[in-house]
């Protein structure tokens, strides 16, 4: 994927030039690009004056960024304790099967990256599915949330 | 009016503000109150939300009366959303946009209850549509939720008119040794696990010399199961900046952090917003009300790590680096964020401070227990009939929060334990159910506080696989930096696993205390040393379970899909259909009215069928 040298830039300007701005400036390239770019990485060594080895272990350990283009939406199945007991796992293979991808893989039109994650905090409507930032569907009818995936172009 | 001239500069221009703010929301007609947390908003509170609006206006009320609409935090019946309420007694549950023209006709316009609206008793089958009369409500103390209800988050003119950040006037005007006296007398404990002594964190904090200290709020909510802080984040976000305002004066900080879980996007915004207002105010920032203290707060993302919910790994991610804990003996007080010193409490820690500040220890402690004094907020999430976010007195007792509450268990099961405190807690017995909830009780049965999870589990709950569970969870969490936690939790998860799977052997009971043991002595951190909670808790009560699938090759509650068959009985069936129409591999077939059968060969034991059948006729073996 080509990517645009003057966005890496102008993500890294909206920050203080401090190793305290990492994480921030990792998480918007991530929000930005689906991913964090090795340019991306490499431009903030440079401005931050931070190692390279020291930025990928950033970019490694947090599960929020990613070194792989994610798909334009992401549905994390939530695995919290209250929806393993309502069936997650049951809905993660359902919604598996439907998109033909295991969890952690995107799609191949890039449509979807299929996630599980420890607690999205709605556990009253577990077990429940987010897709993207803003939406939470009740999954104790899985047939509906196919329904809802659909929707996402 | 200019961001600049909207300062506030002394604390009389605050309280002058409040009058005039307060006189200006007086209305003729009630404020409908739309419950915009996140379960509701998933129920359609949007849809009602944008009826309400569309029915105000075609009647011309909102240019007449200023009939005010707004989307608050979470009312918390989570269960029965979207909640809509009106500042006073009456509440409606389950609204949708038809009931709309309804609620102004009768309610608005005429100060009329709807019944039906209200809450339905599944046994007497009686309507309640007011807080006093819905037994969720009823039972629980809002010391912390009750501004959660009415205030919008959005706005801080809301905040202000209610009270807020009135605790500024009484703390400024006060010895900041004197402030920590008021938090150690009022007996508060960290809301977020530990339940540490609040004041004395803060005493040893200021005592420690030094040009610069920290206070921070953890707002990483990372304990499957838990989303009290996420609510009150979304709900009332001045509440905990007003509560760090406190504790800043009191220790002597002039930064602030907000640590946030990335996973709550809605809460980072309002949060933010909520800052960036209060700047605008002059309420945080230089000089605040004129009174020469300077106090910011930055906010920061997590970055989806639950072991950044520990204080030192907290303190880490937020200097951008790679979030891993350090060993406990080196004291976050003394060298905390960027090694000075630190103070971290978590979101309703401090939102309780304004509360004690405004009303004094006596009045707080008049709530709670001696050791544990307050109210503490729950979520109250699993196999119950009413799940949400509650808030009940420290000191009730397990089961007035499982059956008053939460109204009993869903389906008519029988309640069959609790588990506690996230991955770090353990699993209660229906037996221990008359605990208080405080946190020594809590520990003392082995499980914790914690950030305050309940999860309800009735009796088709495998507590081998709940303990499975947690192990999995933690040993993907673990961040690998010290041995007992980086290997010890994967060779627990597949001993569970083995068991769970049918290959459990004599002696992996054993074997699996053995590793707790090694775990709770050796790991760096909490993570890893509370880490043998679920496994401890679940062998010590539930541990029959254990021996059954061990010995016997079989799952007792009928979980765990290696040992478990699915069948239809035949006289039971009535051949409504349900369950084939919900199976998800579609491999239950059988006319209408005559039974149903599961093709084996295709079942893969998810238990749906189980769970949709009205007439109990789905056994399991």
């Amino acid at each position: 994927m080509e990517i645009d040298i003057r966005k890496i830039d102008e993500i890294i300007e909206r920050y203080d030039k401090s190793e305290e701005s990492l994480l921030a400036i990792l998480q918007d390239f991530q929000h930005t690009f689906r991913y964090v770019p090795e340019q991306g990485m490499k431009r903030i060594s440079e401005v931050l004056d931070i190692p390279e080895s020291k930025i990928y272990g950033v970019g490694t350990f947090y599960k929020a960024l990613s070194l792989k283009p994610v798909g334009r939406h992401t549905c994390k199945v939530c695995t919290g304790t209250a929806c393993h007991l309502k069936g997650a796992h049951t809905l993660t293979d359902i919604i598996g099967k439907e998109l033909d991808v295991e969890p952690g893989e995107t799609t191949r039109d890039g449509r979807f990256t299929l996630q599980t994650v420890n607690c999205v905090g709605a556990c009253a409507l577990a077990p429940v599915v987010m897709v993207d930032d803003d939406d939470y569907y009740e999954g104790s009818s899985p047939q509906d949330v196919l329904k809802n995936l659909r929707k996402y172009k | 009016m200019t961001m600049e001239n909207r300062k506030l500069q002394s604390v009389a221009a605050l309280e002058s503000y409040r009058t005039k703010i307060a006189e200006s929301q007086k209305n003729e007609y009630p404020v409908i109150y739309v419950c915009g947390g996140t379960p509701c908003l998933a129920k359609g509170s949007r849809a009602v939300t944008e009826a309400f609006k569309k029915e105000i206006e075609s009647q011309g009320l909102a240019c007449k009366v200023e009939l005010r609409h707004k989307v608050t935090g979470c009312q918390g019946f989570c269960s029965k959303g979207p909640v809509v309420s009106f500042g006073n007694d009456t509440v409606y549950l389950e609204v949708k946009p038809e009931h709309v023209p309804e609620i102004i006709e009768k309610t608005v316009k005429n100060a009329q209850v709807i019944e039906s609206l209200g809450y339905k008793d599944p046994q007497t089958k009686k309507r309640a549509a007011s807080f006093q009369g819905i037994p969720f409500y009823a039972h629980q103390k809002g010391m912390i939720l009750k501004d959660l209800r009415e205030i919008d988050p959005l706005e801080i003119d809301d905040y202000i008119a209610r009270g807020g950040y009135a605790s500024l006037a009484k703390a400024f005007a006060m010895d900041p040794e004197k402030v920590i006296d008021l938090v150690d007398q009022s007996g508060l404990r960290g809301r977020g696990g530990g339940g540490f002594p609040a004041g004395t964190k803060w005493r040893s904090c200021r005592a420690i010399d030094s040009e610069v200290r920290y206070v921070l709020c953890n707002g990483d909510e990372g304990d499957p199961g838990a989303f009290m802080d996420r609510s009150i984040m979304e709900g009332n976000p001045h509440a905990v900046i007003e509560g760090m305002i406190v504790g800043a004066w009191a220790v002597g900080a002039h930064h602030g952090y907000a640590y946030i879980r990335d996973e709550y996007p809605l809460a980072v915004k309002v949060m933010k917003k909520a800052v960036e207002d209060a700047a605008a105010m002059g309420l945080l920032g230089r000089n605040i009300l004129g009174t020469g203290f300077d106090f910011d707060i930055k906010i920061t993302r997590g970055g989806g790590a639950f072991v950044c919910g520990e204080s030192s790994a907290l303190m880490r991610s937020i200097e951008g680096k790679v979030g891993e804990p350090r060993a406990k003996y080196i004291r976050s007080v003394e060298k905390g964020l960027y090694d000075l010193p630190t103070v971290l409490n978590n979101v309703e820690t401090w939102t309780n401070v304004p509360l004690i500040v405004n009303n004094g220890p006596k009045w707080y402690r008049q709530t709670g227990t001696q050791g544990s004094p307050g109210t503490k907020v729950f979520s109250l999430a699993g196999k119950a009939v009413n799940t949400g976010l509650v808030e009940v007195p420290m000191g009730t007792t397990i089961r007035e929060l499982v059956e008053k509450v939460g109204g009993g268990i869903r389906s008519g099961r029988k309640f069959k334990a609790v588990q506690t405190g996230g991955p770090s807690g353990g699993c209660i017995p229906e037996s221990l159910a008359d605990l208080p909830i405080d946190f020594d009780s809590l520990s003392k049965a082995g499980s914790m506080m914690g950030s305050g999870g309940i999860i309800v589990m009735d009796e088709a709950t495998c507590m081998v696989d709940v303990a499975k569970y947690f192990i999995s969870f933690l040993a993907e969490e673990s961040c690998g930096k010290c041995s007992p936690c980086r290997d010890g939790l994967p060779r627990m998860k597949q001993i569970l696993t083995d068991i769970t799977e049918g290959r459990g052997k004599e002696g992996d009971i054993e074997l699996l205390e053995e590793l707790c043991d090694v775990l709770s002595y050796g790991a760096l951190c909490g993570l890893g040393s509370s880490a043998p909670n679920p496994v401890l808790s679940t062998i010590k009560y539930f541990r029959e379970e254990y021996e059954a699938h061990i010995r016997d090759k079989r799952c007792p509650a009928g979980v765990c899909r290696n040992l478990v068959t699915f069948h239809i009985d035949a006289d039971a069936c009535t051949g409504c259909t349900l369950c084939a129409k919900q199976c998800p591999q579609e491999c239950i077939t059988g006319e209408r009215k005559q039974a149903h059968v599961i093709d084996q060969s295709r079942c893969i034991k998810c238990g749906v069928c189980r769970d949709v059948c009205k007439f109990d006729a789905v056994r399991v073996e």
